[in-house]
């Protein structure tokens, strides 16, 4: 038996070998001349499209699309446009850029799937060159127009095009481009002449490779690697320049001695070298460069890439077996395959609508992470919608569920599926489909069937349309309701007659709701805004608006006696409330002769404690003294403490034998405190607390 | 600097590492220099996530709060704006986007916080700018780490939403938040709830976590059991005035967000020679959490035991610098510089928090603190619950503030179970007579959330329920607690009851009173994946989170955290909940307030 290693290479922390296993079925007669060819990422399929520049209708180009051994897949005749360029997607997508900057996207079988554009100013500059490149965000493109300015998509799948800033004096086509993928961006490599610029999204920075032989005229041909991290550039004089990416680092230099550009160029790793190396290939010439310092590794091929390429290939047992002896999990793994498998059954146009919807059921049955609603997508897709509702019962989120029942105008059913999420976002967003779908009868109706879409879209109203939440209201016949909208809109209302108006509909509606109080203060209410006009036009005070207890206090505060009489009787203000305001009023005023003649008038319904504290409360314990003889026993010791009469307090507590009134006055004893009172109150709380 | 979350039980910061990870990912992804414009809600919160540094260290130079108008000019790549899902956002947005200046090649993103919304992207649509935006993307920041046993959604509308508007959205973020919390800490194996709101969020926990199917959490389950309470099931609590340390920090206060901001002027250090010039005018601004030992140690505390645990404080600190006078050798006064930084904290801390005891000792010695207590205690204890009650006339006729005086009516609904048409009609007019009509809606509110009623029936089940959960305690220890009932100084708050009553002897004890309070009350189960079931050593506590809906107090707070440390308790609690309220921020949320008011 031989030695079992001898036929192992070193590759990183890996070891390789080289197994021949098949060989390429195909028979190209004509070689790859005249063609555009790409073959995809891993060992995908492979695309020809012959003689692409021919255009009569009669003789149309070949599409011929071969599996990685070379077995033909599809092939059809192109009558679209001119293509500049073909790629592959890491999802198996042929992508076909044409002169006009659209971009049909077919599958491996050659079904064409959609097409997109590259920006409408590229219809008129047309597609000069292109390139399709792949980073962690997914499969990008790049063109360059005929104004030789350069568009740029990193992500086909999420199309976002950038349209990079100018090069500056850039006349022509550059010499050679790359697409790089740095700081989570990509950007542009380009080279006109000797100048090197990187293009990102706001500026164009011109930068020079260190160390670069002198003898370089112009950078002809340029390569980087499959990570980015490393560029190869070859230059007019034959040397190929090998260094980072980033064009920090310049990892050797090599003369070919050969000044022709090659064809191709591309970075590779030598058997049993672990250094990183570039090919470099003319017509009859293979020379490999290489010796870099670094070693690299990737893992860009994982299992769940293996596992789309065998579902894009439609072998799905193969996938599925595989998934369980990896035991990858099945949301990641069965699940998958699975779904593809279902979303191709719902293709199937011979087939019932219930036999497919049942077997799509007992295949997938209860497997955990299965989108059904992705697949009843593709059913809708391909004209089904029957099989899509079908399919859609199955869905157990049904959050999932709202945005292709809407899609088929299913939007009754669409609203409660929406509800049951408990999403309100979801819910908000089927009702305002509903909105602008239905008439406006029908709406309402809907809603009122939905107490919880009726909520959120009263919550939205509120603060968007108010006009309609007054409407809705008046289709419930909610008076209350009403009544309180009328009340919250006299309020922004600025004119008074106008305000009152708006109060008087929130009176009619409460009387309507039978909320007799609501009603008979808001009549009050409009009641105190007349008074209000009225005294300002007499007297000259600003007054509406103000509550009936500002109002009051405003009156007295200028002496209006009479007119805020009037306003306690009109309004029934209770009598304790009133004695307190006007206490209130005439402290703040100073007019402690009016406050006597107030206190005097009858007998006080608050007591006399209020005077005395508030009074002290405006510095004046001189007023706050004659009050102290009126207080009620209960209240004397407070009285006496208030206006600053220890000995009061003292004789007031003893006198009532309240022990705890006594040591309130202890604790307002301080050490200059006459002495012989202090006993005098310890006396007292011993003889109180012993009863 | 976020340690403090990981002592406790649960070691929280794992969430706030998971949420800093996630706000990384989304910078990278606007590669650049950036700026980000706020939507100034947002900025709280995110502070207790990511401090500026981080955000300079993913290139973010400038920050705006989001104006009408245009983004003020700053040479960044990016602008990045930071907003809650809210359509009046939108069109805030949108006038910023229009107005750019088109030589400036700004590229804009949105990071919607907590969630999407198809209906704000509409509404950008609509305004012909959704397709400005290079990324629009989502940062779902549910719950956020408040302490090392507290997690917040700073909801600050989720009450009112719940029981006033019947919007639903915030309970739908709070399931969603759940479900972060057990992808993160394992299944939680038992659920039990109280109330419509504990309900919904369950069956949409239940729900989500079928959708979930396959990729079922593989955690060991840190917590053991969720309780779910609905706010609405004890109304009573959040009404009372909080006499707990933090609490009362709180009701004096207000702390947002972990801050409190206080008058300077028991702050300022006086250095010799100049006198009383120079006294500060900005408020004093401190952070108050866990990481602080000696606040550790006093906010649960009934603020009549703060005064002696900060004199037994102080003494330990001055004993400690002594110890200078002892260090001999240069191995001893090295050790003891080497503590010196740490005893120069507590210091401080010291410092700040005997100041702090001193401007709350100045309010809950004065009259109006005592009366204003010994009403609510009344009410609790069902004192002339069914009648006028003549202190809050008083209060209404000396036009106290508004907020105090529907506080205390509030509470004497609640604990009468509802008031008289006639004596709810009173108070209804003295309101509205004193601080004017347009606080209609404002009563109309309250009486929706069920916080002012008037009676239907004469029987009133207070006192039932009061006697059967022992909610007044005459004799509370404020020292030495022995029952909850110390955190409102007698009184236990209901909702805590319930889950000490939960925990043991279980809920059947007390069927009578869970059918009197609102909603319904449930238990679920969920299953574990095989090979996750914990076997519980002996003597091992059980851990359980409890989630208010609608908003908790500190006192309730305090609460929980002292059924934790009970010897026998066998149970700790982790609290979650919608909102940190208090009585006056609780209230004031369900204000309506007319424009031209405010």
């Amino acid at each position: 038996m031989a030695f079992v290693t001898a036929n192992w290479n070193p590759l990183g922390e890996a070891f390789y070998r080289k197994t021949e296993l098949y060989e390429m079925g195909w028979n190209l007669k004509d070689g790859l001349r005249d063609c555009l060819f790409a073959a995809a990422p891993y060992g995908g399929p492979i695309a020809l499209l012959k003689e692409p520049l021919r255009r009569s209708p009669s003789a149309r180009p070949l599409m011929e699309i071969y599996s990685s051994s070379g077995v033909s897949m599809a092939s059809f005749l192109w009558k679209s446009g001119v293509v500049k360029q073909l790629g592959w997607t890491v999802s198996d997508d042929l992508l076909c850029i044409q002169e006009d900057g659209t971009v049909l996207v077919y599958d491996m079988f050659g079904n064409f799937k959609k097409h997109f554009s590259m920006g409408s100013e590229v219809v008129q500059n047309q597609v000069l060159e292109a390139k399709v490149f792949h980073s962690p965000y997914g499969t990008g493109i790049a063109i360059v127009t005929g104004t030789f300015r350069f568009t740029l998509a990193t992500n086909i799948d999420d199309l976002k095009l950038r349209r990079l800033p100018e090069v500056p004096g850039l006349q022509g086509l550059p010499s050679c481009w790359a697409v790089l993928t740095q700081d989570r961006q990509s950007k542009v490599l380009l080279a006109s002449g000797a100048d090197l610029f990187i293009l990102d999204n706001t500026v164009c920075t011109a930068v020079a490779p260190p160390g670069l032989s002198p003898q370089a005229t112009s950078i002809v041909h340029m390569a980087v690697s499959f990570s980015y991290k490393y560029l190869a550039l070859f230059t007019d004089s034959g040397h190929v320049w090998m260094g980072t990416s980033n064009l920090r680092d310049k990892l050797s230099e090599v003369e070919t001695k050969i000044r022709a550009p090659p064809k191709q160029m591309a970075w590779c790793r030598r058997p049993k070298s672990q250094q990183p190396s570039v090919v470099i290939m003319w017509d009859q010439q293979l020379l490999v460069a290489g010796q870099c310092k670094e070693s690299i590794q990737f893992k860009q091929m994982t299992v769940q890439v293996l596992i789309d390429r065998l579902v894009y290939r439609k072998l799905y047992p193969l996938a599925i077996e595989i998934c369980r002896y990896l035991k990858t999990p099945e949301y990641q793994g069965v699940s998958r395959v699975l779904k593809h498998w279902a979303c191709c059954k719902v293709q199937q146009k011979e087939e019932a609508d219930d036999v497919i919807a049942r077997a799509i059921c007992v295949k997938l049955g209860e497997t955990a992470g299965i989108s059904y609603s992705e697949i009843a997508t593709k059913a809708y897709e391909c004209g089904r919608t029957e099989l899509a509702i079908k399919l859609l019962e199955f869905e157990p989120r049904s959050g999932e569920q709202v945005p292709l029942l809407l899609k088929m105008k299913r939007s009754q059913l669409a609203l409660s599926k929406a509800i049951e999420s408990g999403d309100t976002d979801l819910v908000y967003t089927v009702v305002s489909y509903l909105k602008n779908e239905m008439n406006r009868g029908d709406f309402f109706m809907t809603l009122r069937n939905q107490p919880v879409a009726l909520s959120l879209y009263r919550q939205f109203c509120k603060h968007q349309e108010q006009d309609t939440l007054k409407d809705l209201f008046n289709q419930d016949d909610d008076h209350q309701e009403l009544g309180n909208f009328y009340v919250r809109a006299s309020y922004k209302e600025r004119r008074l007659e106008a305000r009152i108006g708006l109060l008087q509909s929130a009176v009619d509606e409460y009387y309507k709701a039978k909320n007799e109080f609501s009603a008979k203060v808001t009549e009050e209410e409009m009641r105190l805004l007349r008074v209000q006009r009225k005294l300002e036009e007499e007297k000259g005070e600003h007054l509406v608006g103000f509550s009936l207890h500002d109002t009051l206090s405003s009156l007295l505060a200028v002496g209006l006696h009479k007119q805020a009489e009037q306003l306690y009787k009109d309004f029934r203000v209770p009598d304790k409330r009133y004695w307190w305001l006007k206490l209130t009023a005439l402290a703040e005023k100073e007019d402690w002769e009016e406050l006597e003649k107030f206190g005097k008038s009858k007998k006080s319904p608050i007591g006399y404690l209020p005077f005395v504290e508030v009074c002290v409360k405006h510095h004046n314990k001189y007023e706050a003294r004659k009050y102290v003889s009126k207080v009620t026993p209960e209240q004397k010791v407070k009285a006496h403490l208030a206006v600053g009469d220890l000995e009061g307090a003292a004789d007031a507590a003893i006198e009532r034998r309240s022990e705890a009134e006594i040591s309130t006055v202890l604790s307002r004893c301080s050490p200059t405190t006459d002495r012989a009172l202090v006993e005098r109150l310890n006396r007292a709380r011993a003889t109180a607390a012993k009863k | 600097m976020a340690a403090h979350l990981s002592y406790g039980r649960v070691n929280l910061n794992i969430l706030r590492e998971a949420a800093r990870k996630e706000l990384r990912e989304f910078l990278d992804k606007c590669a650049g220099t950036k700026a980000i414009v706020w939507d100034e809600y947002l900025t709280g919160p995110f502070g207790l996530i990511a401090q500026y540094s981080l955000l300079k260290e993913h290139e973010v130079d400038k920050m705006f709060t989001l104006k009408a108008g245009r983004v003020p000019p700053a040479d960044v790549k990016n602008i990045i704006f930071f907003v809650r899902p809210r359509l009046e956002l939108m069109d805030i947005i949108a006038e910023n986007v229009l107005s750019e200046d088109k030589q400036q090649l700004r590229e804009f993103h949105i990071l919607f916080v907590p969630r999407r919304s198809l209906l704000c992207e509409q509404r950008l649509k609509e305004q012909g700018v959704l397709g400005c935006f290079t990324n629009i993307d989502e940062y779902i920041l549910d719950l956020i780490p408040y302490d090392g046993d507290l997690l917040s959604m700073e909801s600050e509308t989720a009450f009112r939403e719940c029981y006033l508007e019947n919007d639903q959205t915030s309970l739908f973020h709070t399931a969603k938040g759940l479900m972060t919390l057990q992808a993160l800490y394992g299944t939680i194996p038992q659920i039990f709830g109280k109330g419509e709101c504990a309900r919904h969020v369950a069956n949409m926990m239940l729900r989500m976590k079928r959708e979930f199917g396959g990729s079922q959490s593989q955690i060991l389950p840190v917590f053991d059991t969720l309780l779910l309470l609905d706010r609405n099931v004890d109304l009573l609590t959040p009404l009372a005035t909080q006499l707990t340390y933090e609490g009362l920090i709180d009701e004096i206060y207000g702390i947002t967000n972990g801050y409190v901001k206080l008058p300077p002027e028991k702050f300022c250090q006086k250095k010799q020679g100049e006198g009383g010039k120079d006294l500060p005018t900005e408020p004093k601004k401190l952070q108050l959490n866990s990481a602080e030992e000696l606040y550790a140690e006093i906010r649960d505390k009934n603020f009549n035991a703060v005064g002696a645990a900060l004199s037994r404080k102080a003494k330990i600190i001055s004993a400690a610098f002594e110890e200078r006078h002892n260090a001999k050798t240069v191995g001893e006064i090295k050790q003891f510089v080497s503590q010196l930084p740490h005893m120069q904290a507590a210091r401080s801390s010291l410092a700040n928090h005997t100041s702090i005891a001193e401007l709350i000792k100045d309010i809950t010695t004065s009259d109006v603190f005592f009366d204003n207590l010994t009403v609510e205690q009344e009410f609790m204890t069902g004192v002339d619950t069914d009648k006028v009650n003549t202190y809050i006339e008083d209060c209404i006729a000396q036009k106290d503030p508004l907020i105090k005086i529907l506080r205390l009516v509030c509470m004497q609904s609640v604990c009468n179970n509802g008031l008289k048409q006639k004596v709810l009609d009173h108070y209804k007019r003295e309101i509205l007579q004193t601080y004017g009509y347009e606080h209609i809606l404002t009563l109309t509110n309250l009486e929706k959330a069920g916080l002012l009623k008037p009676q239907t029936t004469t029987r009133n089940n207070y006192p039932t329920i009061r006697k059967t959960l022992k909610l007044w305690m005459e004799d509370a220890n404020e020292q030495n607690p022995n029952d909850i009932s110390y955190v409102y100084s007698g009184y236990a708050p209901l909702s805590v009851r319930l889950a000490q009553v939960l925990a043991r002897p279980g809920w059947r004890s007390i069927e009578e009173v869970l059918k009197m309070l609102p909603g319904p009350h449930f238990e679920e189960r969920q299953q574990l994946p095989t090979g996750l079931h914990k076997k519980r050593q002996q003597g091992e506590n059980r851990t359980t989170l409890v989630f208010f809906l609608g908003g908790v107090t500190y006192a309730e707070i305090a609460a929980l955290r002292f059924l934790s440390q009970m010897e026998d308790s066998g149970t700790e609690y982790i609290i979650a909940t919608t909102k940190l309220l208090n009585g006056t921020s609780w209230i004031r949320s369900l204000m309506d307030r007319p424009d031209n008011q405010s």
